[in-house]
This record gives structure tokens, sequence and C-alpha cells, in this order.
């Protein structure tokens, strides 16, 4: 047994010095969203400053920041939910019954998302517009569940591999339906890897800006937009902008935060019980 | 005990009544705008004050609020494909022509007697129009002016000259460039894009004697007005600028004089208003201005830009959107904006009557110099050799974004020491005349 | 006798039947934008000239192919990917196993760890440019010129570099997201055991640790892969694909074609090359992480 005090004393400093490091940038964001716009760009930066409320005051007086933040709850949770419901029985699909062409489709999901957005922008306009999903909340569930479908699917994927094959023949054994077998058996072993994949793809959803921008105008935009409306005005903005963005990432970063706990309570890379 | 056949008729009654009600009742359906607009103070305030429209008209206004380049391209793509989705837009001189062009924008010429178009100026109108039909409202126009820092001259003992040149600008800049005390001899654009530095190095090139295209509309990139002037910049930037000015576009540069790091910046004549502000700026007291430096021609050493309010012809709310235009373009919405939040925030460079108008000159102490360089900017006359293009920080066709942003970035590069100035221009005339070819198959 | 057989034929179409309206849907869905992009991509349409819309062949991409620009493009992509993953791989696994050892407000770290990956990422782009790369009011200017080193124009000088790093410190949360609860999951037995036969940190880290990440390791790579082939927010904030095309990756091309040019012919061509490049550095790369896929079960 080492030094227990000192290896910990090392651990804690090293530790500690990690995640301020990486959480600097927005701990910095944060505190500049306190500053006036001319206090935000003073040379050399002002860390002994009068903090003021204008700029939240500015943001929440110039645009409605609960409908925003309401329709990017709706359209995370919307999309994650419709692609692991049509995820799950995918995966279930190609974790246990695999045939040649498994892994041809996995890879042909894979490679729908290799189009960057841009490039298919024309395209997609055209076909919402003609199905009249333009500023529609659905219109948003539908675009961004495509673009997660993948992630979730090759995820969830990964996951069911490592239930082991014999707990289901057990069960199929035992008279279950492939349903049975589904539900029943595996969903509850593998509740935490499909829990985060849930959380990765409401993260990407609520953080999803181009379609959001682009498919939507009043009615769904989501928060996605709000703190797009005060990037790069002519003039200074960067407290404005801190504030937003921090209007913007509270709901998830807490949500994260929550939920991380009950992820790490047990995902198993290979160790199920 | 009720008998029943009373209860029957009073309930028939009662729905009966509630029919009548609730199809007689007036459904108040107030119509509704959706206006597009840049994020610009100026807008904010409109956005502001629009409160007052909505109350007088009783029409109910949506608000999309995003920057210039992510509106310009959600603007387009909309009304490119004969989307509906918005009902007044904000566009730019570059684009009120084109799209005027295809008829995608609804002429603004029946606004009204007391709308004052005889009191907009003859350029920024025109810039606005096609063919003589004017296809957007200015909003606010600008031009390019210089700002210096008065109390860094004084104390070098030098003096600004109501019209510099820029052979003096660079004396200046050479003898106020101070890195050790974080103050930088001159501030220019350096980002790369169309509307950032292209902006600038254009009318460069046009003041130095150049033009983007001759009449044949082949680019003249690599001609000797266009190595002096990018030499010039780039020799400028690079040695009396600040550091990293290729990240440096307009904001960042407005940022840096608003902090006092910049001796002198030569850019739009929008920043003024805030730069006399001590809650917005720290050269409040020690900002003077002059007018844009010419080099060797004065055509198109300052540009001509306006921010203007359009109504694309697919929006079916064309009549109130008409209304919603004429408001906030008015005279009497300027006169708003003065009494209520003071008169150096007016939507400056649209109309002539705010120059005339002596509250406005005695807050703006910049008025005159800014309505001259608006009246002298002349966008179908950028260069003293003749050119078959309109504008001066652009060049009025649809293919110039993407030109100048390929240009803009081979420049950076030059700027950056990758390439010399030489080297960028050739890759650039390449880049030019490649667009240009694609062009003319159309 | 037949209710068997027929059980046991309606058995073999049920994995069938389940992953059909997953892949149907995707498929229709998919489908749809990808034969669009491809049709476009041999048109000549320009959006601003709607009118003159011709077939036109492979002229978009002989136009793109001829062009330096694109080949330019194509290694920064693969250049950028490379750094990024480089970054993400070995700074997620070190911080990983050091969040998974005991100490003092471990959880609380492990929460501001994860923090960047919530940020959007333009936010994360102009935060880094302006309030910290920024070479005069920047805080990294600030504090290298404190210590006397002088300012570091990022984005002159590294510009690629700088903007892999800003987007690998928002992907490397990511990393240690998936990681953790994957290393956490190794049985403390087998540490314990390793520990008293003698094993130091490092062996214990190599022989033990890392070998249980590979296939989590292998997801990540995956996953971000995917992501930072298409880069574009960070580079449309910061550099603007400058200085020349030292920033310029394949999106940023696609971009300019897009959105400035209005040329949706092109952009649908250069799309489709992505989507080539794309496809061969997977396939690469699910060669080197293929047993993974392969394992038997």
């Amino acid at each position: 047994m080492r030094n227990t005090w000192q290896a910990r004393w090392g651990l804690t400093i090293a530790g500690w010095t990690v995640a301020l490091l990486m959480f600097f940038p927005i701990l910095w964001m944060f505190v500049t969203s306190f500053k006036t716009e001319i206090t935000a760009v003073a040379t050399p930066p002002a860390l002994v400053f009068r903090p003021t409320l204008g700029n939240y005051a500015a943001v929440l007086e110039r645009a409605d920041y609960l409908a925003f933040a309401k329709n990017s709850l709706v359209v995370s949770l919307g999309s994650t939910l419709l692609a692991l419901l049509l995820g799950v029985p995918a995966a279930y699909s190609m974790a246990f019954f695999p045939t040649r062409a498994t892994r041809g489709i996995l890879l042909w999901m894979l490679s729908t998302k290799m189009l960057p957005a841009v490039g298919v922008l024309v395209p997609i306009y055209l076909l919402w517009r003609d199905l009249g999903l333009l500023d529609t909340v659905f219109g948003l569930v539908l675009i961004d569940s495509i673009s997660v479908l993948p992630i979730v699917v090759w995820m969830l994927f990964s996951f069911f591999r490592e239930v082991p094959a014999v707990i289901l023949e057990a069960s199929r054994m035992d008279g279950a339906t492939p349903t049975e077998e589904l539900t029943h058996v595996l969903l509850p072993l593998s509740t935490p890897g499909i829990a985060s994949t849930a959380l990765l793809s409401i993260i990407l959803c609520w953080n999803e800006a181009f379609w959001s921008l682009n498919l939507t105008t009043v009615k769904a935009a989501t928060l996605t937009a709000f703190t797009a409306s005060f990037a790069s005005p002519e003039g200074l903005f960067w407290a404005k902008l801190s504030a937003a963005s921090t209007l913007s990432i509270a709901p998830i970063l807490i949500f994260g935060w929550i939920s991380q706990r009950q992820m790490a309570r047990g995902l198993s890379f290979g160790a199920v019980k | 005990m009720v008998p029943t056949h009373l209860s029957w008729r009073k309930l028939g009654l009662l729905v009966g009544a509630a029919l009548l009600v609730w199809i007689l009742y007036p459904a108040t359906h107030r119509p509704e705008l959706t206006v597009a607009t840049v994020n610009n103070a100026d807008m904010i305030l409109m956005q502001q004050l629009s409160r007052e429209f909505e109350r007088q008209s009783g029409v109910k206004l949506n608000w999309v609020v995003l920057g210039e380049n992510v509106l310009r391209q959600r603007l387009t793509i909309d009304i490119a494909t004969g989307g509906n989705t918005f009902d007044v837009i904000t566009i730019g001189s570059f684009e009120a022509p084109l799209w005027g062009e295809r008829g995608w924008l609804v002429p603004l010429d029946d606004l009204g007697a007391d709308y004052g178009y005889e009191d907009i100026f003859d350029g920024v109108r025109q810039g606005l129009s096609y063919q003589g039909k004017m296809y957007a409202a200015p909003f606010y126009a600008e031009s390019t002016i210089t700002y210096y820092r008065k109390d860094l001259f004084q104390k070098a003992g030098l003096e600004m000259p109501l019209q510099p040149h820029y052979e003096q600008i660079r004396q200046f800049a050479q003898r106020l460039h101070d890195p050790a005390h974080d103050v930088y001899g001159i501030c220019l654009r350096g980002e790369p894009g169309w509307g950032q530095n292209i902006g600038y190095v254009s009318t460069l090139v046009h003041t130095f004697g150049g033009r983007w295209m001759d009449l044949d509309w082949k680019p003249q990139l690599t001609s000797q007005a266009w190595v002096e002037a990018v030499s010039f910049y780039v020799d400028l930037l690079k040695n009396y600028g600040p550091p990293g000015a290729i990240t440096d576009g307009y904001n960042e540069n407005r940022a840096l004089f608003a902090n006092g790091n910049c001796a002198m910046w030569v850019d739009a004549t929008s920043a003024a208003s805030y730069f006399l502000d001590p809650s917005q700026s720290r050269v409040a007291t020690t900002t003077g201005f002059a007018k844009a430096p010419i080099a060797k021609v004065p055509n198109g050493a300052a540009w001509l830009w306006s921010w203007a309010l359009a109504i694309p012809t697919s929006s079916p709310r064309g009549a109130v959107a008409k209304q919603f235009i004429k408001w906030a373009t008015s005279r009497s919405y300027i006169a708003l904006v003065g009494k209520r939040f003071g008169w150096l925030w007016v939507p400056p460079g649209s109309r002539k009557s705010t120059y005339d108008n002596p509250e406005y000159v005695r807050a703006a102490p910049f008025a005159p110099l800014v309505r001259e360089a608006i009246l002298n900017a002349d966008y179908t006359k950028p260069s003293a050799l003749p050119v078959p293009y309109v504008g001066i920080q652009y060049v009025g066709i649809p293919e110039f974004q993407a030109i100048g942003t390929e240009v803009g970035q081979e420049l950076s590069a030059a700027l950056a020491g990758r390439v010399t100035v030489e080297q960028a221009l050739a890759l650039a005339q390449a880049d030019a005349e490649r667009a240009m070819q694609g062009r003319h198959q159309k | 006798m037949t209710g068997t057989r027929a059980a046991k034929r309606l058995r073999h179409l049920y994995p069938g039947l389940l992953l059909a309206p997953s892949v149907a849907t995707l498929f229709l869905w998919m489908i749809a934008p990808l034969v669009m992009t491809l049709w476009f991509s041999l048109e000549r349409y320009n959006l601003l000239s709607p009118g003159k819309r011709t077939f036109a062949g492979l002229e978009n991409y002989r136009y793109l192919l001829a062009n330096r620009a694109l080949w330019v493009a194509m290694g920064n992509t693969l250049l950028l990917v490379g750094w990024v993953l480089a970054i993400t791989l070995v700074f997620g696994t070190l911080f990983t196993v050091l969040l998974d050892r005991d100490f003092p407000g471990r959880n609380l770290c492990r929460l501001l760890v994860i923090a960047p990956f919530f940020v959007m990422p333009t936010v994360s782009a102009l935060v880094w440019k302006n309030m910290l790369m920024n070479p005069v009011f920047g805080l990294c200017a600030w504090i290298t010129r404190s210590l006397g080193l002088g300012t570091v124009e990022f984005f002159s000088h590294l510009p690629l570099f700088a903007i892999a790093l800003i987007v690998a410190w928002e992907w490397t949360p990511f990393a240690v997201l998936i990681l953790l609860p994957a290393l956490q999951s190794l049985n403390p037995e087998l540490k314990e055991a390793a520990r008293l036969d003698g094993a130091g940190p490092v062996a214990l880290f190599y022989h033990l640790e890392l070998p249980h990440l590979l296939r989590p390791l292998a997801v990540v790579a995956m996953i971000e892969m995917i992501f930072l082939l298409s880069l574009f927010a960070e580079i449309y904030v910061t550099t603007g694909g400058g200085p020349g095309l030292a920033s310029t990756n394949l999106a940023y091309l696609i971009f300019r074609d897009a959105l400035l040019g209005w040329d949706v012919g092109r952009a649908s061509a250069g799309g489709v090359l992505a989507i080539l490049l794309a496809n061969i550095v997977s396939l690469f790369l699910m060669r080197v992480v293929g047993r993974n896929l392969e394992e038997s079960r």
C-alpha cells in the first residue's frame, strides 16, 4: 500500500486542475454575462468589476425565452422518443439476428449522416415546404430524429451486444415470443445503455442549430435560434450573447448533471452480473 | 317538479342563444405580420418602438431577428423557392435591385404623398431600385469615414486634415503605432468575407484607380491598381495594425477602437453614435471624425450601403406590410426615436430632413461629414475607369457573394504572410475568372 | 404440426419485421434528400436563376475536381478529424482514468469536465475566438504577455490547429461521458488482485484498464468521426475558412457554393463527394476497429 495521503493529494490537485481548466471558458462566459459590453472587451481582461443584470434584462425583454425553451424541450424529447421507438427494434434485430446485410445496413445508416447539412439544405427545404412542415414543431422533430437515428441505432446496437445471448436464449426456451423477449428481458437489462443513448440524443437535439435556424421562423424556433439572434450584430455583443447562451444551456446543463448520476450508476460495458 | 316541456324549451333557447353568440361573436383575428430583421441596434430599437405601431394599427408583429449573414441566407432561400414565410424582410442595397429584377419584391412607389420620397437621398433611393421602381424602403444608410483619436494626435503634434490622403494615413499610423501600450496605428478589416475585408479593400482599389472588372466583365485583379492597393493594405496592417488582424471584422475593430486600442479606423459611418456614448466606449470624448481617405482618385473611396425593408411578392399580407414599412421608414418614426431615445440614436443616412434638423446636428457632430459622404458616394460610378457594374464595396451581380468571399480568403493569406501579394492576387484572379466563366454560360 | 412450422417461419420473419419499420422509415426519410442531392448534382441549378435549370451531366463534378480548393479542403478535413480524434481520445482516456479514482470533490469535477459538451458550438467558438484567443483583448494573450511570452496569433499562424483545439474542447467531454461508466464497470476485484500481485498504476492502466476501454473507445471514435467530417459552425464563426484555404474543410467549401453562390448543383455535387470521402474514411476506421464488430458472441 502506498502513501495514500500523498497519492490522494496528487490526485485531488490533478483532478481539480483538469476540471477547472475544462470548465473555465464556460465560467468566463458566465462571468461576462454580468459585465457591461465595454467592460467585456477591456484590456487587460476585467477580473474585478461591478456586476449588472442589464444583459439578462435586455435579452429577456427582446425575445420570449419561455416560448423558445418550450420548443427546445418538445423537439429534443420528441425526436429522442421517435428515434428510440424506431431504433430499439432495429438494434435488437441487428444485434441478435445478424445477417450478412447487417454490417452493410449499419454502414449505410452512418453514411447518410455524412452528408453535410449545408449540402442538403435546398432539397430538404423544398421537401419540407411542399409537405407544409416549415415552422412546425413536428417538422423539426422529424429532421432531428433523422439526424440522430443512425447514432441511436449504432449505440443501442453496441449496448445490446453486451447482453449475453444465453439470457435471451433462456427466455426463449421458456416460451417467450420475440416481443416479450424484447420488452421483458432485454430492455430491463439494458436500461442504463438506453438511458445514456437517450441522454446523448437529447443533448444533440438541444444543440442542433442549423435546421432550427433554417426550417423555423416564429412558431417552432428553439433556443439555438434564440441564442443566434444575439450573435454578431453590428457592435459589441459579447456580454449579451453570454447572457443569452447561459440562459440557453442552463436547462440542459442541469438536466445533464442530474441524469449523469443515474447513468453512472450502472452502465455496463461487458460486466453484466 | 318542473314541467318537462318547459325545461326542454328552456334548454333549446339556451342552446340556441349559445350558438348565436358563438356565430356572431367577432373572431378577433388580429392581422399578423412576420417581420425578419437584422439584430443591429437600430433595428432593435425599431422592434421596441413597434409596439406603438401595434397599438395604432391593431396588427400583431412576429419578429425573426438574426445576424446579417444568417438572415441573408435564410431570406434568400425562402424567397428564391417561392416561400411565403415572411411578410416584411430587411435587405440591403446589394439584394434589393437583384431581387426586384427577378420580380420577387413588391414595388413600394405607392406609400402615399406624405411619405416624402423626395426626402430620401437620391443615391440611397437609386441603390434600392430597379428600372426606376423602388423595391425597398431605406431604414438607414451609411458610408465610410475615418475615425481617429484626437488625444493621440494632439500628443504627437499631428493634425488630421478634413480630407486625408492614404499616404498621410500611413505616416500617421507609423507615428502613432505603440504596441507596448496596446495602441495600434490603424485598424482595418482583415476577416475574409465579401462583406468584411472585401468591402473595405474594394474602396481602396477603387480609390487607387482600379476596378473589379472591365467592360467585358473580365476580372482585373492582377492589374497595377490592384497590386498597389493590396500591397498598401497588407503593408499598413502588418506593420501598424493590431495582431491577429485577419480575424478582425467590423465588430472586432469596433470593439478595439471603442476600447482605445486603435489610433485610426476607416469604416462605416453607422458606428459614430456609439463611440460618443460613454456607456459603450472608452473614447467618447476623444473620438474625431474625418472623411474617408483617398489615394489617386476620389471615386469609390467611401461606400454606400443601406438597410431597407421590403415585401416579398408571395406574401399574402402585402397591404398591411406596406403600412408597417411606411411607419418604420417615415420622418415621423425618426422623430419618434429622437424624442424617445435621444437624437444621437436616430437611424442615420436615409433622409435629407434628418440632416436639416438642428436637433440632430447638435446631438451628432459627425452629421455634416456623413451627409457629405453619402451625397458624394456614387455607386453607379465606383471607379475612374468605365465599369459594367454598380456598387462601390461590392459588385452588383448575384455571383459576387461567392467571388468576394473567395477573393477575400486569398487576400487574407497575403495578410497572414503565407503568400506574397502577387501570388494571392494571381490566385484570386483565377478564382474570379472561373466564377465569371460559369456566369456567362448560364 | 403445421402450427409449429408456421410459428417457426414467423419466428424467422420476425427479426426482419422488427427491423423493417426502422429501416423503411430511415430509407424513406433519407432516400428522398439523397436522391434529390444526386439529381441536383447533375443539373446546372442556381437558386437565383430558377428559370434556367438544365441537365448538365458531370459538369459540376468536373468543375469541382479541377478546382485546387477541393483537394485542399479534403486534406484539411482529414487533418482536422485526425487532430481532434487524437486529442479527444488521448485526453478523454486520461481524464476518465483520473476521474475514476477517488478523491474529494470528484463528482463535482466530473460534472465540470462534462459541461463543455452542452454548449452550442457557435457560442463555444465565439467565446474561444473573442474572449480567450483574441490577441488583443483575449484572456490567453493577457496570460502569456504577463508571463513575458508575447502573444500567439492563433488564427493567423495556426488556424486549423486552433479550430481543432476548440472542437477538441467541445468533444473531449463526450469521450469522458461514454468512457467513464464503461471504466466503472471494470470489476474492482480484478484491480485488487492485480495490485496485490504488485502491479503499479501505470501497469494497471496499460494492462487492465486500457483493454477494457477499447470497445467504448471505438464507439467514441466512430461517432466523433461522423460529426467531425461535416464540421462547419466553428470554422464559419472564427476564421471564415482563412487565411487562404488553410482552415477550409469540405463542409465549408460546400457552404460557399450552397449559401453564397446559391449554386445548388455544385453544392450537391460537393455533398456527394463528401459522402464518398466519409465512406472511405469510415471503411478504413471500421477495419481498424473491425474486430469489435465482427466479434462472435
